[in-house]
């Protein structure tokens, strides 16, 4: 036991670092995502057949490649087209692209729950687009749309370990280091774990209370 | 039932991929004209020419190792797959490089023909077990003398001795030595002793160190101008520039030593000796000059055999 | 425009001048953007011969199908594992017996909230802690087998709760012991119900494999690293995870597909009486494909 906890005490620094990085990631990968994947969620529901076309094609190239691809795609092979970019924002990026694809379907779906029926009888009292959308369409939408979504964050926060692979030092990093050093790997992947379970559990608990507390009766 | 049909259509999928492979046999050659192409082997192995004939009358009295490697008639030898001449396969399967050779010429002393050893690709940290637990006769691949390993194997040689260097596009002028680093990126492999070691000294900004899992991405990223320099042991460096002289270039000052033995198991102390010996041959009949000659030294950088360390 | 949207009503003249308008407008956004990538790779000679002309030969593309055959191996025997370690933890679950119960609850979630490079770390670092050598397709397979299996429990779990309780009331009301209740009633109906969300979670799985370039694993992903980074062929990155892209795309698009052609099959049948769990449609599924 002494043991275990002296992995943690002698490599704070490690830990500290590549947890606040992990952190980082997610924050900035969870906006990115959520406007590239709002935007690609307007255009599979506008009115614009190309625009349709156009999201179903990206989400559905994306959602069957693996994102490893995508990081991969960008370190490697994006410099090769003369466009520079650092790793963590390359990281950012690849976890953007990638999760809006998900942000997007959760959204498309999210909009088709509500019944055409309540948007028909908004109109037939005369309500206009925007007040259709604000006061009947989305109310309802999103109390569909925010457990699922609370999934694909949960899973891109666990995604940003992928990042490790290509020279962002996050938790995932950690194990890599800590062979060099020599320490006790089964310690070392326990504290990470914990690290996760301390990030992951009060969001899978805020998602359960929300489903809960919104479940749509239809 | 599901399964098989999941099965048959990953089938499909293959059947579809393998019925488009019908390509030219043969190992692809690099065409001339872009820059890079020019003056590299491309990814086919080539030998230094040196021949290890086998020697018909080897005896090594009192060495266990020794007679299970007589009466199996093969040896079973571990070495490193992705260091250009160094230890590497290429496309065709074929294996070349610097320990590949040094491997290639103990098993000839051992009596057994170069073409019949079996190789066997050992992860670093799986060296010891391997030696220890018999699945390997011995093992060539960059593998540093320590004490603590001297715990649980033994170590022939060095057969090499190599150092901290720094691998950096041909026309960099800026880096010069370990001391030039600052403001520069610098890129190994993740977690690794090198980069531990830039880290701690403080060569660098932390912010500008980068960590791959391999040392290939690292070259990659140097090429890409992402990264400055490169940094692990010269022998792997000089493995790269090997492989492509016309754009990059081992700096050649050390900052470090890392002793390369062949590592062998414990007790057999008769084995050992030997091996000792055949490694002074082979440094003074000038066979190791001409091996080193042909791989690594193809980066321009000279090099000669150490001084043994027998114990 | 068939089906009515609920966003916009069916449109009318204006309005069909004006989505004219901006599908004139967005055709040529988006043509713009793919021309400016054409001219991005043909700038900087993704289109040259010396980096697309080791692909003709056959001992690259054996060297690709070897990546496949691994990525295709390890897939495999995981899927294989993950689905009964699925139905094992799922059975638990559902077990009315509290010792078999809270223990598999506790197993799935822990292993559902680790992020799955974690897991396969575990199989690959802590056997080598402790001496013991361990095969790379081997340390992928048990990370990819908790992380999945621990899903496929949860989709069985759900498709078993989908099936309407009075099936399970009118069951026993016949007779029925608690097993044959399971396995004559429930089972069939819920397998029918799960199995296009089972086939999606095979996807993800399929995907994950590419995690195994991390520790090395030589599947489709590293295969294609390797030989993106042959220098003698100007490192021809963009060619080669192209198309190992295309190779996952294609694999991975054919399942979906299959799915739903399942989902489109299963829904026609009559016989079952829960809802069919979607394949791909429900946001539900799409946060679990990630």
């Amino acid at each position: 036991m002494g043991e275990f906890l002296r992995v943690l005490t002698d490599n704070w620094t490690l830990y500290r670092e590549g947890f606040t990085n992990t952190v980082q990631l997610f924050l900035i990968a969870a906006v990115g995502s959520l406007v590239l994947g709002t935007l690609l969620g307007a255009m599979r529901v506008s009115p614009v057949p190309a625009l349709r076309a156009f999201g179903a094609t990206y989400v559905n190239i994306v959602r069957n490649t693996p994102l490893t691809l995508v990081f991969a795609f960008l370190v490697f092979a994006v410099p090769k087209l003369d466009v520079n970019i650092d790793y963590f924002p390359s990281a950012c990026i690849a976890l953007t692209v990638y999760t809006a694809a998900f942000v997007c379907e959760v959204i498309r779906s999210g909009v088709n729950t509500v019944g055409t029926g309540q948007a028909e009888a908004a109109r037939a009292l005369g309500m206009s687009f925007a007040q259709v959308l604000t006061l009947i369409v989305l109310p309802q939408a999103l109390r569909a749309m925010v457990p699922p979504m609370m999934s694909v964050f949960i899973a891109m926060l666990k995604n940003t370990t992928i990042a490790a692979g290509f020279s962002v030092l996050e938790a995932g990093a950690i194990p890599a280091y800590m062979a060099e050093r020599g320490e006790p790997q089964f310690a070392v992947l326990l504290w990470i774990t914990i690290g996760f379970l301390i990030l992951i559990l009060p969001l899978v608990a805020l998602q359960r209370f929300l489903e809960r507390k919104w479940r749509v009766a239809r | 039932m599901r399964m098989k049909r999941v099965a048959a259509v990953a089938m499909m999928a293959s059947l579809a991929l393998s019925a488009a492979a019908c390509g030219k046999e043969g190992t692809p050659a690099p065409s001339g004209g872009g820059n890079a192409s020019g003056g590299a082997q491309g990814d086919t192995c080539t030998t230094s020419g040196a021949t290890f004939t086998p020697k018909a009358d080897a005896t090594v009295a009192g060495s266990p190792t020794f007679d299970k490697i007589k009466s199996a008639g093969t040896v079973t030898v571990g070495v490193k797959f992705d260091q250009p001449n160094l230890g590497y396969k290429d496309a065709q399967g074929k294996r070349c490089g610097f320990d590949i050779e040094i491997a290639q010429y103990i098993a000839s002393t051992l009596g057994v023909d170069p073409a019949k050893i079996e190789y066997k690709e050992i992860a670093s940290a799986n060296r010891e077990t391997a030696i220890k637990g018999g699945e390997i006769d011995y093992y060539v691949g960059t593998y540093s003398i320590t004490d603590k390993r001297k715990n649980d194997i033994s170590f022939a040689g060095p057969y090499f001795v190599a150092g901290q260097d720094l691998l950096v596009r041909k026309d960099e002028t800026a880096i010069t030595g370990k001391d030039t680093l600052k403001g520069k990126k610098v890129c190994s492999a993740t977690g690794s002793t090198p980069i531990q070691k830039v880290r701690d000294e403080g060569l660098t900004e932390p912010e500008n160190i980068v960590e791959f899992k391999t040392y290939s991405e690292c070259v990659s990223q140097l090429l890409d101008k992402k990264v400055d320099a490169v940094t692990t042991d010269d022998a792997i460096l000089k493995g790269y520039a090997a492989q492509n002289p016309d754009e990059l270039k081992v700096v050649g000052q050390p900052f470090s030593t890392e002793k390369y033995g062949i590592g062998l198991p414990k007790d057999d102390k008769a084995l050992r000796d030997y091996v000792n010996d055949q490694i002074e041959a082979a440094a003074k009949d000038g066979t190791w000059q001409k091996i080193y000659d042909g791989t690594l030294g193809r980066s321009g950088s000279a090099g000669s055999p150490p001084a043994l360390e027998r114990y | 425009m068939s089906q009515a949207s609920v966003l916009y009503d069916l449109p009318g003249p204006k309005a069909r001048r004006r989505n004219a308008i901006l599908g004139v407008a967005s055709i040529a956004g988006i043509v713009a953007l793919l021309a400016y990538i054409g001219w991005k790779f043909y700038e900087t000679g993704q289109f040259e011969a010396r980096k697309w002309e080791q692909f003709e030969y056959a001992a690259v593309q054996r060297e690709l199908l070897a990546g496949l055959w691994a990525t295709l191996k390890a897939a495999g025997i995981a899927a294989v594992l993950a689905l009964l370690f699925g139905a094992v933890f799922a059975s638990a679950r559902l077990s009315d017996k509290w010792v078999l119960r809270a223990p598999a609850s506790f197993v799935v979630e822990l292993f559902r909230a680790i992020p799955l490079l974690i897991l396969i770390f575990f199989g690959y670092y802590v056997p080598l802690q402790y001496g013991w050598s361990i095969d790379k397709l081997w340390a992928l397979v048990i990370g990819l087998v908790l992380y999945n299996g621990s899903v496929l429990a949860e989709i069985f779990r759900a498709g078993i709760n989908a099936v309407p309780y009075g099936q399970t009331e009118g069951a026993y009301a016949i007779g029925l012991r608690k097993n044959q209740v399971l396995r004559l009633i429930l089972l069939p109906q819920a397998f029918r119900s799960m199995l296009p969300a089972i086939v999606s979670q095979l996807v993800v799985l399929l995907k994950d494999t590419a995690l195994g370039f991390i520790i090395t694993y030589p599947e489709l992903l590293f295969v294609g690293k390797q030989i993106g980074g042959r220098l003698a062929f100007g490192l021809p990155y963009v060619p080669t995870y192209l198309i190992v892209a295309a190779i996952y795309i294609a694999i991975c698009g054919l399942l979906s597909i299959f799915a739903w052609w399942l989902q489109k099959q299963l829904g026609r049948m009559p016989r079952t009486a829960a809802k069919v769990l979607p394949a791909q449609d429900a946001g539900e599924d799409a946060a679990r494909m990630v």
